[in-house]
């Protein structure tokens, strides 16, 4: 098969560490933005943490919220501009912990926006500390003798929470550990702008992703490390597709 | 045939696609590039099957595949 790097994508650098998987769900979102054609027309809306900088990279119009308020921006340019695409690009310091509210009750209010949220369960741009995310027992700057979750509680699970809540639209689970795995991914993030396109409302794609540095693994040793670890606590898979469910 | 060409000096010498390639003709190479990383190369073009696995693991987008 043919392949280069897809238009939706700036010529910039990614500042991103060696490894680390973000630079792979950008171009997934960004082919996906070239394929259905709304380039010209997409609005972004950047978070904080480590995918701060998404602004330089995606080639559309971009804006950058406070943190974990990527959602409640996101409905605003949605509601002010209905024919503009919108998503937002959030980690899961930002979307699982302080931008909680905003996510739940965009998905309660079913906006028609689209959530790529990027879960690597770990702070990573501040330095490796725990997350709302961090597996029980994973050792962490903050959590040196692992998460102990009859201290600091058990990690969110964000799909399966959103599942539950009656506005959500279109919620799924992927990964991008391997390159099945990452067609799989391709095919959710497109199938959530394709449903922004057609008006169906709020739709979350939540991506396990890597931190290399921060786990202090290897590049390869942390793709394995997701999928032997992150993937059984987090389960992949579809948790919400009223589309699916209405002929039920 | 498949042409695989590397885009060397935004390589950040993971090796994710090294751990991608089904064929294992992709290596991390000796040499530096100019961000003092070592980046990754192909070792036999002629075994090259086009799949562009390496170019998907990629996060840096430093793979190019073209079918000839």
């Amino acid at each position: 098969m043919d392949f280069k790097k897809t238009k939706g994508l700036t010529d910039a650098p990614l500042h991103y560490c060696p490894g680390c998987t973000h630079g792979i769900i950008h171009r997934l979102v960004a082919e996906s933005l070239e394929e259905l054609g709304v380039l010209d027309r997409t609005v972004g809306v950047a978070s904080v943490g480590c995918s701060v900088f998404t602004y330089n990279y995606f080639n559309c119009d971009m804006v950058q919220a406070a943190h974990g308020r990527a959602p409640a921006v996101a409905t605003g340019i949605k509601r002010a501009r209905p024919d503009d695409i919108v998503f937002t690009y959030q980690g899961d310091g930002d979307l699982a912990a302080i931008g909680t509210a905003e996510t739940v009750h965009s998905a309660a209010r079913n906006e028609n926006i689209t959530i790529i949220f990027v879960n690597n369960a770990i702070y990573g741009m501040t330095g490796g500390q725990m997350a709302p995310t961090t597996l029980p027992n994973q050792i962490t700057q903050t959590s040196p003798y692992g998460r102990d979750v009859t201290v600091v509680g058990y990690p969110v699970k964000v799909c399966e929470m959103l599942s539950q809540v009656d506005g959500a639209s279109y919620v799924e689970r992927v990964a991008v550990n391997n390159v099945k795995n990452i067609m799989k991914a391709k095919k959710a993030i497109k199938k959530a702008f394709q449903n922004q396109i057609e008006g169906k409302g709020f739709s979350l794609i939540e991506v396990l992703s890597t931190c290399p540095t921060n786990w202090g693994k290897s590049p390869a040793d942390a793709i394995k490390w997701l999928d032997e670890n992150m993937a059984t606590y987090y389960p992949l898979g579809v948790y919400k597709d009223k589309e699916a469910t209405k002929n039920d | 045939m498949a042409k695989v060409t590397f885009n060397e000096d935004r390589c950040k010498g993971c090796g994710l696609c090294v751990t991608a390639c089904p064929k294992k003709i992709v290596q991390l190479s000796n040499r530096m590039n100019s961000k003092g990383y070592h980046p990754a190369e192909i070792t036999n073009q002629e075994a090259c099957i086009g799949c562009a696995s390496c170019a998907i693991m990629c996060p840096d987008t430093v793979i190019t595949v073209q079918m000839k």
